[in-house]
């Protein structure tokens, strides 16, 4: 399983990655996509929504199962990746290239906290 | 344990992603399920349906006791090789199973019923076989094996009983071959078989001896498309898939198998319909033969009195998400239940088979709960595609 070791990760199967401009990126892991199977559809959070850490802001939906997307940090979400939804495939192909949304996070300090609070690449494997 | 068909290793060799299904180790897809519908829809897919449970019926009474198991009447299976689809019912017209019945002789069939409910079929076939006159003078031999390489024998009444169980009979797996190029491919693998086959109708098949032992080859499939259904030895599974993959047959998995038989409007036992429904409850009136007066098959007297509860009927999701099973539907009507919802490949949106209030028109309106929203959907005949066009 293809877990790469700059993401963090959480428990359920979303990937985070810290901008250089303090952004945060959000993803599925290569593990979910396989789970999943064939992705058909994509809702994702609408710019400027304001979501909390570990609240419900997007859904993945395969040919399967529906699974809801939870925001790994609190924030702001500044963008949402239109090129997915347009191609749900993508996620199949490279998950963590295929990343959903983005988050500008409330407060730096919060933000280093809930990260911290999240999986390293090798605690993540562990537990699938 | 698993069980495991005369085919896991293939499968294995194949790349699939397996899963338990009804105490089967089967193949769910070997990468991409999406990729898998469309090649049985435009090209040719094949199946592993060895989980299923081939049975035969031989003995003198044969014809009379599937006359009076079934509710569609084998009576009219006048030439070798026809199948008929018939639901097997319980005394109050309950569906316990759905199945196909091939005719042979009157005094050989051949019948396959689905794996999840085979040890409850054989049993209510067996209680059957006693019957109420004295019993039938038939003999029921189950064709599938499991992981213990044994040939399961159990069912076994008629004054031969004995004397089979001694000499037991061969394990067969069966191998479906979907798609508009699929008898064509087939043809390419098996170019001995063209002769025998070639001008078999739907629901018919034909019976002949390969180099690898007794084939039988029958134009049915749970699929919406065109092909065959393969039933071989189990020593020759192997060997008939590897090479209908050379021959470039898409393997597939379980998952392509359900998003084709839903956008074809067919019910999967255990899921659109189960002992709680009569065949009219799930759109099977057309497999239930009353012409027959004096034919007194089980849960007939029901039918007669019991009332369609409910008008069976497709879903169209008119807005993007997902129709899965057991999604509530408002109508004017009143509530409803989806029983089967997925993504259809073929028509890019969702689709389901639901049970909606009688008085539901089709052409209106519905509103299906979806994750907590309320999503538009049309009603629709339950059948989406067919032979690779959209029937909506």
């Amino acid at each position: 399983m293809n877990t790469p070791t700059n993401l963090k990760y959480a428990a359920s199967h979303e990937w985070a990655r810290l901008e250089a401009d303090g952004t945060v990126t959000v993803g599925i892991t290569d593990h979910a996509q396989e789970a999943l199977g064939d992705i058909v559809f994509l809702e994702l959070p609408a710019v400027g929504r304001v979501v909390k850490a570990g609240e419900e802001c997007a859904v993945v939906e395969s040919v399967k199962a529906a699974s809801d997307i939870y925001a790994p940090v609190s924030g702001e979400v500044v963008d949402a990746n239109q090129a997915a939804a347009d191609a749900p495939e993508s996620v199949n192909a490279d998950a963590y290239a295929a990343w959903l949304f983005r988050i500008k996070p409330a407060a730096a300090d919060q933000c280093a906290t809930e990260l911290g609070g999240l999986l390293g690449a090798e605690a993540y494997a562990a537990t699938l | 344990m698993l069980l495991r068909t005369p085919l896991y290793e293939s499968h294995l060799a194949a790349g699939a992603k397996m899963v338990d299904f009804s105490g089967w180790e089967m193949p769910i897809h070997y990468g991409s399920q999406i990729e898998e519908h469309h090649a049985v829809r435009r090209d040719a897919g094949m199946f592993d349906v060895s989980h299923m449970c081939a049975l035969d019926l031989v003995g003198p009474d044969a014809r009379g006791y599937l006359r009076r198991l079934l509710a569609n009447d084998v009576a009219k299976l006048t030439m070798p090789g026809k199948a008929l689809y018939s639901c097997m019912l319980d005394e109050t017209g309950g569906v316990i199973d759905d199945l196909i019945v091939y005719f042979f002789t009157p005094e050989r069939y051949r019948i396959v019923v689905n794996a999840g409910t085979t040890d409850k079929d054989i049993d209510w076939m067996r209680a059957c076989l006693g019957g109420v006159s004295g019993g039938f003078n038939a003999t029921l031999m189950v064709r599938r094996r499991g992981n213990d390489d044994a040939v399961t024998m159990i069912a076994l009444q008629g004054p031969d009983a004995h004397e089979r169980r001694r000499t037991g009979v061969d394990a067969v797996a069966m191998i479906a071959v979907q798609g508009p190029r699929a008898r064509e491919r087939f043809w390419t693998a098996f170019p001995d078989s063209r002769a025998a086959t070639a001008t078999l109708e739907n629901f018919q098949a034909a019976e002949f001896t390969s180099a690898q032992g007794d084939w039988l080859v029958a134009r049915t499939g749970y699929t919406g498309e065109d092909g065959f259904e393969v039933t071989v030895p189990a020593e020759a599974a192997a060997d008939v898939w590897a090479t209908l993959l050379a021959a470039g047959v898409k393997p597939c998995g379980l998952g392509a198998r359900d998003t084709l038989r839903l956008e074809a409007g067919m019910n999967l036992y255990g899921q659109d319909m189960d002992e709680s429904v009569t065949p009219f409850e799930v759109g099977l009136k057309w497999t239930v033969d009353l012409k027959d007066p004096a034919r007194e098959f089980i849960g007939k007297s029901a039918l007669a009195t019991r009332q369609a509860r409910n008008l069976f009927a497709g879903l169209l999701l008119l807005d993007r998400g997902g129709l899965r099973a057991h999604q509530k539907v408002i109508t004017p009507q009143g509530e409803g239940e989806t029983t089967s919802g997925s993504f259809s490949p073929s028509l890019n949106q969702s689709i389901a088979l639901a049970r909606l209030p009688l008085g539901v028109a089709l052409g209106s309106e519905v509103e299906v709960v979806i994750r907590d929203k309320r999503l538009k959907a049309g009603v629709v005949k339950p059948t989406f595609v067919r032979n690779g066009k959209s029937l909506i």
